[in-house]
């Protein structure tokens, strides 16, 4: 017999530490730990779910009650589970992938450096397409395009 | 407190303080051990929960895999090996950070504990069982299942993709 208080807390507490991981870190590979911490607050829900009765909270006896009542057949919440560690799976692989190819073309893997596209960056231009004076090369090619 | 609710708790508590570890630790090796250690208890908790079929794939593909493919980024992008001040924001931006990552623990555990209020579940034995599990994928849930199969062949090859080096 468990609480439903304590795997309410507990992804509660792994979903607070994923957001301030996505949100305080520099280094690319570590964030994307915060987002396999999130992806895993929503997995102990999951599970969580699957171990209630069939009809969920509202078909759970009060507590007490010794019965035990029939879970869904389609085991919904552990199948759930298995899909979301699929997705997370794919998604590391294609992230690692990005953050190399950003290592590789960078040589930094530091997510403050690439700044490209942020306003208070050299290369940023208000109309893209028109060649700024940091960025020689892409110009002539983008100008080419415009008519 | 019950015997299964004690193991739940000490596996919650190893949890949360290891994920709590590996988005603080300034070490990017130990960050990464940190996250084996917070996914392997999460396998405990979904054991004392009764789903064990989850919990093995979540020792298989998490600790196995996820990590492997992380500690292989790390050390391919020639991350520093002794604790370093690179690897997080500035302080301003981790004070933000702290104070989003408090805001969304207090608003969802506030949610779900008024949602749950003092109820208890005790996971009915065979639950989770292969069998059981097995019959639910392949007969109720095979079409998304053979999605899923699409979409990770659709990130195999994105990934190859990304990753050729175009200039040989």
């Amino acid at each position: 017999m468990i609480h439903l208080i304590g795997p309410a807390v507990l992804a509660a507490a792994l979903a607070g530490a994923g957001v301030y991981g996505l949100l305080a870190r520099r280094n690319a590979v570590l964030v994307l730990i915060g987002a396999e911490l999130l992806l895993n607050a929503a997995n102990v829900l999951l599970v969580t779910a699957s171990a209630l009765p069939a009809g969920g909270l509202a078909a759970l006896p009060p507590s007490g009650v010794l019965i035990q009542p029939s879970s869904d057949p389609l085991l919904p919440g552990q199948v759930m589970t298995i899909f979301v560690i699929t997705i997370a799976a794919a998604e590391i692989g294609l992230a690692l992938a990005v953050v190399l190819l950003l290592f590789r073309q960078r040589g930094t893997a530091d997510l403050t450096a690439v700044r490209e596209l942020g306003e208070g960056s050299a290369g940023y231009t208000e109309t893209p397409g028109t060649p700024t004076a940091s960025d020689p090369a892409a110009g002539p090619a983008r100008q080419a395009e415009v008519p | 407190m019950s015997g299964v609710e004690i193991l739940f708790a000490g596996f919650a508590l190893l949890a949360a303080a290891a994920g709590l570890l590996s988005v603080t630790s300034r070490h990017v090796v130990h960050a990464a051990l940190w996250l084996v250690v917070a996914l392997g208890s999460l396998a405990g908790v979904y054991l004392t929960l009764g789903a064990e079929i989850v919990a093995i794939v979540q020792l298989l593909v998490y600790v196995g895999a996820v990590v492997v493919l992380v500690l292989f980024a790390l050390m391919l992008t020639r991350a520093p090996i002794e604790a370093s001040a690179t690897l997080d924001a500035g302080p301003g931006q981790r004070a933000g950070a702290a104070l989003a990552g408090l805001a969304v623990a207090a608003l969802l555990a506030g949610t779900l504990l008024v949602a749950v209020g003092d109820r208890t579940v005790s996971p009915a034995a065979g639950q989770g069982s292969a069998d059981r599990l097995g019959l639910a994928l392949f007969a109720g849930w095979v079409l998304p299942f053979e999605l899923l199969s699409v979409l990770l062949l659709a990130s195999l090859i994105g990934a190859l993709a990304l990753s050729r080096d175009r200039r040989r």
